[in-house]
């Protein structure tokens, strides 16, 4: 009964959400919306869920001296500060004037930019080192990438405007986007999307039981 | 040379391309930007609803995602606010509401338009997928209050707004997940709500399919999609004046390619002979 009573409930509302996908009908659709409602919510507390264990693993860390464990305790730190400021200024947190606000705009907003920004140089570093043509198969990928990024910026036009239109590395990369690109692209959609009905239908007939206890 | 380039130290590859990306912000060389037909589809799809309609607007990113989408951002609200019409902003990624608050109330000012009634910022919301659908059956729902914490229901822009059948047009700007995949899969294909999208420059070749298939009206991919929107409303915005730095980014990238295999190839000749 342990295990039977959640795969029933779990085939129940499976069935009963895909029900409303094709009944609009009240009778389906406000009953849809509540379990729809109840599983925002409990995504909501999954934040609390995974702060309190970012806090906790930090916080052990930090009392056994870890390597690293300073910037274990400037995250400990930062996450108890912008909580608790939060906290005190209530609603509206997030309006110009109040202290989150500057924490998002002048620390949390550059440093997440910044982490982004600095992979054009890692890229720029893999290129040269990593990036190795070895085979046909990379030899062709490697011809790819160097069309498409030259042909998506200003600077591939300029180099080959002295060639016919449809020559033009703009040209190219619109067709190797277009054509290529777009068959294998739908091919990868349509595998995944049949991979995930076939496995929503194995949670929902109890085939996968995984989500359980970890365990088939 | 081949020892040189064998030997070299990466931190000349991070200064030649931070110099490649700062020198053209600095001194602009003003290459010419063609508009492709994607960008031109979105201009039109956005041209095409009529004027004073009210418009959802999906801004779904963070600040890793500045460059490229807050222009197209910026650029698709003045094209909406020119037309007199009203913008319903959601966000579905949590370190984003704060950034896209910034951004629909700086080009809001700039066209003297007025909070919750030319539009509101109904804020983040956590739910993803499930958020998308909740809306179908009332945006006010979904989205109780706004955010600044005022009670949706009651904003004079929100009086004629009911579900997804209230908007002649989804504008959805994304930088991944949930995004423009999601929005066509959940919004698009169950409630038939015609979409344009804007996304990251190595997210574009993702939504081509729909593209092709009508679900999605224009595609402004990564800060060219931006750039290139930008010269079709005769704007010079951040990612026209970006678009020269990436240029020569992109040809140190592919310099950098070229340059590593020859030198493997050298070292495999002398190897061999």
């Amino acid at each position: 009964m342990k295990r039977e009573f959640p795969l029933l409930i779990t085939a129940g509302v499976g069935l009963f959400m895909i029900l409303s996908f094709f009944v609009p009908h009240e009778i389906v659709s406000v009953p849809a919306d509540f379990l729809q409602q109840c599983a925002i919510i409990v995504v909501a507390f999954g934040y609390v869920l995974g702060g309190a264990n970012v806090l906790k693993l930090n916080a052990d860390q930090v009392y056994r001296r870890t390597p690293g464990w300073p910037y274990k305790l400037v995250l400990v730190a930062s996450l108890i500060a912008t909580v608790a400021i939060g906290l005190v200024e209530g609603r509206g947190f997030l309006n110009p004037g109040m202290r989150s606000k500057w924490i998002y705009d002048n620390l949390y907003a550059p440093m997440s930019a910044t982490m982004f920004a600095m992979l054009a140089f890692y890229i720029a570093s893999a290129a040269f080192r990593a990036f190795r043509i070895r085979t046909v198969e990379a030899g062709l990928l490697a011809a790819a990438a160097l069309i498409v990024m030259l042909g998506r910026v200003p600077i591939g036009h300029v180099l080959t405007s002295w060639l016919p239109a449809p020559l033009q590395l703009p040209a190219v990369q619109d067709w190797v986007m277009e054509v290529p690109q777009n068959a294998a692209k739908r091919a990868i959609l349509i595998g995944a999307a049949l991979g995930v009905m076939a496995t929503g239908l194995r949670v929902i007939l109890g085939i996968e039981r995984s989500y359980l206890s970890g365990k088939d | 040379m081949t020892k040189f380039l064998e030997t070299l130290d990466r931190r000349w590859i991070f200064l030649a391309m931070g110099l490649l990306v700062l020198l053209p912000l600095m001194f602009p060389l003003s290459l010419p930007l063609t508009v492709s037909p994607r960008v031109r589809a979105f201009e039109a799809a956005i041209a095409r609803i009529p004027d004073g309609s009210t418009v959802l607007m999906s801004c779904d990113y963070d600040p890793a995602g500045i460059p490229e989408m807050v222009p197209m951002t910026q650029t698709a609200l003045r094209q909406l606010f020119d037309k007199n019409c009203k913008v319903v902003v959601t966000c579905l990624w949590n370190g984003g509401p704060g950034l896209v608050d910034n951004v629909v109330r700086g080009v809001a000012a700039e066209k003297h338009k007025q909070d919750g009634v030319d539009f509101v910022n109904l804020g983040f919301k956590e739910g993803r997928e499930a958020v998308m659908v909740l809306m179908g059956q009332g945006i006010a729902n979904a989205f109780p209050r706004d955010y600044q914490g005022r009670e949706s229901r009651s904003l004079p822009i929100m009086l004629h707004v009911r579900d997804y059948s209230s908007f002649p047009l989804l504008v959805n700007i994304s930088a991944g997940y949930p995004g423009v995949k999601e929005w066509v899969q959940q919004v698009q294909g169950r409630f038939h709500l015609p979409m344009v999208a804007g996304c990251t420059a190595v997210s574009a070749p993702e939504f081509y399919p729909y593209l092709q298939s009508g679900q999605l009206l224009g595609l402004l991919g990564g800060m060219a999609g931006a750039a290139e929107y930008e010269k079709l409303r005769n704007e010079k915005g951040s990612a026209t004046r970006g678009m020269d730095a990436q240029s020569l980014a992109h040809v140190f990238v592919a310099i950098c390619i070229l340059l590593g295999n020859w030198v493997q190839w050298r070292k495999r000749r002398e190897g061999g002979s």
